[in-house]
């Protein structure tokens, strides 16, 4: 194992525990326990230093390595694409349009708008502020730590990295160790585009995590399962590091009868089959009238053969299942289960055909945890009222769909539940939004980010008041002795009720003032 | 206390919190609340931190009100979904924000403003939809009182209680699941929050503290500065989170500022600073001795009078303090200034970036920003109303 370029030259130590999941950026097997978790906090101090020499900040730099990250994207395609692609088995063309391209659409986004998310912004004053300068000014926080996903590894790494950058923080990013090919490949192309004491990539498993997690940073973008963004954030209290979760759930799908059920089925057999239903907004589970189940089922089966073809294992679009450890959790949800078509596994290749279960009982395994895989439950409810009780009995989703001709149904789905975000009448393309910020409530998640809100995120809006040294007169008001008429001013210029009556009076005397001085200078 | 908390989601799931109707009526009810009550609610704070009624007025109830008024002009429109901005994608459909409650909040207020602490954030809170669980300061025990026995009487009372109590209680109460947090205090209890917060995957607020440095210019006019920084340093006897807690300046200008917030301090507070209405006192005895420990070994420029008995300590400065010292490690709380020189404002800026973000950041020098012209015109119409205004009033 030579030196990767750009990396740096490491004395190679052995221990008695190695293991493949501790290489460091630089390739090398760093040594067990102590020395390794000496060698993170290194690691993160060299970044921090980085950030306080101030090299991050100025537009320009930034602007230049979101560009160097564009060009890695471009030039570096095929490797990125192909480690995707083994990591997902995934076809070139799904991991380009399911990841690639909306890094590309990102990158290019900030790039046309970050001059001007970067200037001081003017806020509203009131009577008291009127004649100071009030502004908001964004600033970077510092060093922050990205943890990504392994469902969609790239994007999901990438995509927060945008704006860390873009609000000209410094950043260390923690792969999913899960998603191998693409942590190795992060790993090995950031350091060779991007400035490299400022974004690093560490890479490693749980024990990994747990140490860099003891560091402090300035903010923490994770995105994963609850049980693990309980341990982030409490982590994160330990330095008061603001966290952004982004998190999941049982993101219902409720189909009214008042719907085109072809289009309905085939737009959920899109966004449940996509990726091997790993998707952390894939409609979960249905919810619809009982009447509906066997159309539904019919439909999404013929959807699948022709989305797929007759042997949906061939298909090139197809995915399979990350590991042999969620083949085997989400093999265990369809036990005692009514599989209506689906069902077909294969442990050797992780492979699960896509399912459809009806007449799914709400106390059973499936539904008591987020599916994450290729099984599509149908819970049937009598009405909207029931799905609308059954929905608020859970946990918060991360996502919530509704398919209805019926506008005011939709409407108020919406306002009797609570989700993440909302799609009416087709699933996930809020996520393609990025005016929306993307993001969770209650356990789906806290804080959101793409588009501009990634720069929100990663950036302190810092407000700046500032006055003159003049005018100090005005300010006798707040000054000791206090009396009552000091305090009689101060609810003129503070509440405003009171300011509309008087300031009322005080303009029709300034404007007869003004009258009469005019009228004198015309008699004179 | 798990009970109280089950009694009040039962409430917000009930939906009767929703309604704008309905959060209006609440906001108008707190506001007749502090008008119709403002006696008890003045003499509430005064006695926590012996404070005059004009002062808590001007420092508390008066936020408040112009907070509630502020809401009730604005919240029809806040409720309402906001388009946002479409893409090639979405352009034929229809894509909002969509504002809505996010189910039980908890407010841990803090003592030394114990009334606009707890209720500006009750009010957002209202506003929002939300059922509210308040938890004021126990130190501030008469406001903590007089809410607990106010509230209860103007706002419904299922959907916003206050649970009174102290660290074991806040403890349990921390146990229980909420669907935000608000806590205004210190970083030491912070954390604490976060940390049980992070068991239920709560989002929080924290309002804390820290150490907020002042940086004054030699291009200034000094007279003007010392008198805005006496102002706020010693307002509320220096309990303030955002008071500006230490000084940065060049060594030359300590004694002209030791002299200039010497004479603007005995402007404020007369010459007996001990029995000035509007001198306050140190909240309780342990943050009197914690302040006063502060004082060891360090050169007092004027000030440094305490008397136990009341919890008095005068407005004191404190010159050439050396940053390693006690008084430079924690967040002061208290009517002690202390001077810190440096060379320039390039040690200045370095001396903060070495230490912990504070909440606020004071520097005062020359600001040549506001056109000449258009200051003057402005300045003349003021003063045109201000010369109108005396007789109309």
């Amino acid at each position: 194992m030579g030196t990767p370029p750009g990396g740096r030259r490491r004395e190679r130590r052995r221990g008695p525990h190695l293991r493949a999941s501790r290489l460091s950026r630089t390739g090398v097997l760093l040594p067990c326990s102590s020395l390794q978790d000496r060698a993170m906090e290194r690691e993160v101090q060299r970044v921090r230093q980085a950030f306080l020499s101030g090299r991050s900040r100025p537009l320009r730099f930034r602007l230049q390595q979101l560009e160097a990250l564009r060009r890695m994207v471009q030039e570096r395609e095929k490797d990125i694409l192909a480690a995707i692609g083994s990591d997902l088995c995934k076809s070139e063309l799904n991991a380009y349009t399911q990841e690639v391209i909306s890094v590309l659409g990102e990158i290019d986004f900030m790039l046309e708008n970050l001059p001007e998310w970067v200037t001081a912004k003017p806020v509203k004053k009131n009577l008291l502020t009127m004649l100071d300068e009030a502004y908001l000014q964004p600033q970077p926080l510092g060093v922050v730590l990205i943890i990504g996903a392994w469902n969609y590894p790239f994007v999901l790494t990438i995509q927060p990295l945008i704006g860390a950058i873009a609000a000209g923080n410094a950043v260390i990013i923690k792969p999913s160790e899960l998603s191998e090919n693409t942590a190795t490949i992060l790993a090995k192309l950031l350091p060779q585009y991007l400035d490299q004491d400022l974004y690093i990539v560490i890479n490693g498993g749980v024990e990994e995590t747990t140490e860099l997690l003891k560091q402090r940073f300035d903010h923490i973008l994770y995105t994963g399962n609850t049980a693990v963004g309980k341990i982030v954030m409490e982590a994160a209290a330990k330095h008061l590091t603001p966290v952004t979760l982004e998190l999941g759930g049982k993101s219902p799908c409720y189909i009214d009868k008042d719907c085109d059920l072809d289009i309905v089925c085939r737009r959920i057999t899109w966004g449940k089959y996509m990726n091997c239903g790993q998707t952390c907004i894939a409609p979960d589970y249905i919810l619809c009238e009982a009447s509906l189940q066997n159309q539904i089922v019919q439909k999404i089966k013929e959807t699948v053969k022709e989305f797929y073809g007759e042997n949906v294992k061939e298909s090139p679009d197809y995915e399979r299942i990350i590991n042999r450890r969620h083949f085997k959790r989400i093999l265990s949800l369809l036990e005692g289960q009514k599989i209506a078509f689906g069902g077909e596994t294969d442990e050797a290749t992780r492979y699960i055909a896509p399912t459809v279960l009806t007449d799914v009982d709400p106390k059973t395994k499936v539904m008591q945890e987020e599916i994450f895989g290729p099984v599509l439950p149908i819970v049937p409810v009598k009405n909207v009222d029931e799905a609308i009780n059954f929905i608020n009995e859970r946990e918060k989703p991360l996502a919530l769909y509704v398919f209805s001709h019926n506008h005011k149904l939709i409407k108020r789905m919406i306002d009797e539940t609570s989700s993440g975000g909302v799609t009416g009448n087709d699933v996930i393309m809020h996520f393609m939004l990025n005016s929306f910020p993307f993001g969770g409530v209650g356990s789906s998640g806290m804080g959101a980010y793409h588009g501009k809100h990634t720069f929100d995120t990663f950036s302190h809006q810092r407000p700046c008041l500032l006055k003159s040294l003049k005018r100090e007169g005005a300010n006798k008001l707040r000054y000791p002795p206090n009396s009552q008429s000091k305090v009689d001013w101060g609810k003129f210029f503070l509440l405003k009720r009171f300011n509309k009556e008087k300031l009322g009076l005080l303009l029709l005397t300034f404007l007869g003032i003004v009258a009469a001085v005019l009228v004198k200078a015309e008699y004179y | 206390m798990e009970r109280e908390v089950q009694r009040v989601r039962q409430a917000f799931l009930s939906g009767r919190s929703r309604p704008l109707r309905f959060r209006l009526q609440q906001l108008e009810a707190l506001r007749r609340m502090v008008q119709e009550r403002e006696k008890d609610i003045l003499a509430a704070i005064g006695s926590d931190l012996c404070k005059s009624e004009l002062n808590a007025y001007t420092q508390e109830v008066i936020s408040v009100l112009g907070e509630i008024d502020f809401m009730l002009e604005n919240l029809p429109e806040w409720v309402t979904a906001k388009p946002v901005k479409k893409n090639l994608l979405t352009m034929l459909d229809e894509a909002y924000l969509q504002p809505q409650p996010l189910g039980v909040v908890l407010i841990i207020g803090a003592w030394n403003y114990p009334f606009v602490l707890t209720i500006q954030p009750l009010i957002g809170a209202i506003a929002a939809g939300n059922a509210v669980i308040i938890k004021p300061s126990e130190l501030s025990e008469n406001t903590a009182t007089i809410l607990a026995k106010l509230l209860p009487q103007y706002l419904d009372q299922d959907l916003y209680i206050v649970i009174n109590g102290g660290v074991e209680e806040t403890t349990e109460l921390l146990k229980q699941r909420f669907d935000h947090i608000l806590y205004t205090g210190n970083t030491a209890v912070g954390k604490i929050v976060m940390e049980a917060a992070a068991k239920h995957l709560t989002p929080v607020t924290l309002e804390l503290g820290g150490k907020s440095p002042c940086y004054i210019d030699k291009d200034c006019d000094l007279d003007i500065v010392c008198r805005r920084i006496t102002w706020g340093k010693y307002m509320n006897c220096g309990q303030t989170c955002i008071a500006p807690d230490y000084i940065l300046c060049e060594a030359s200008l300590q004694n002209q500022i030791v002299q200039k917030i010497k004479e603007t301090v005995k402007e404020f507070y007369g010459e007996n600073v001990k029995e000035s209405p509007d001198y306050e006192r140190i909240i309780n005895r342990r943050h009197f001795k914690r302040i006063l420990s502060l004082l060891e070994g360090q050169k007092i420029a004027f000030g440094g009078e305490t008397d136990e008995a009341t919890r008095y300590i005068a407005p004191t400065v404190l010159t050439d303090v050396d940053p390693k010292t006690k008084v430079m490690q924690e967040e002061i709380f208290g009517p002690v200034l202390p001077i810190v020189p440096v060379k320039n404002v390039d040690e200045a800026i370095n001396f903060i970036n070495e230490r912990e973000k504070p909440l606020a950041l004071y520097v005062f020098s020359h600001n040549h920003k506001v056109p000449v012209e258009w200051e003057l015109i402005m300045e003349n119409i003021l003063s045109i109303l201000f010369l109108i205004s005396v007789p109309v009033y």
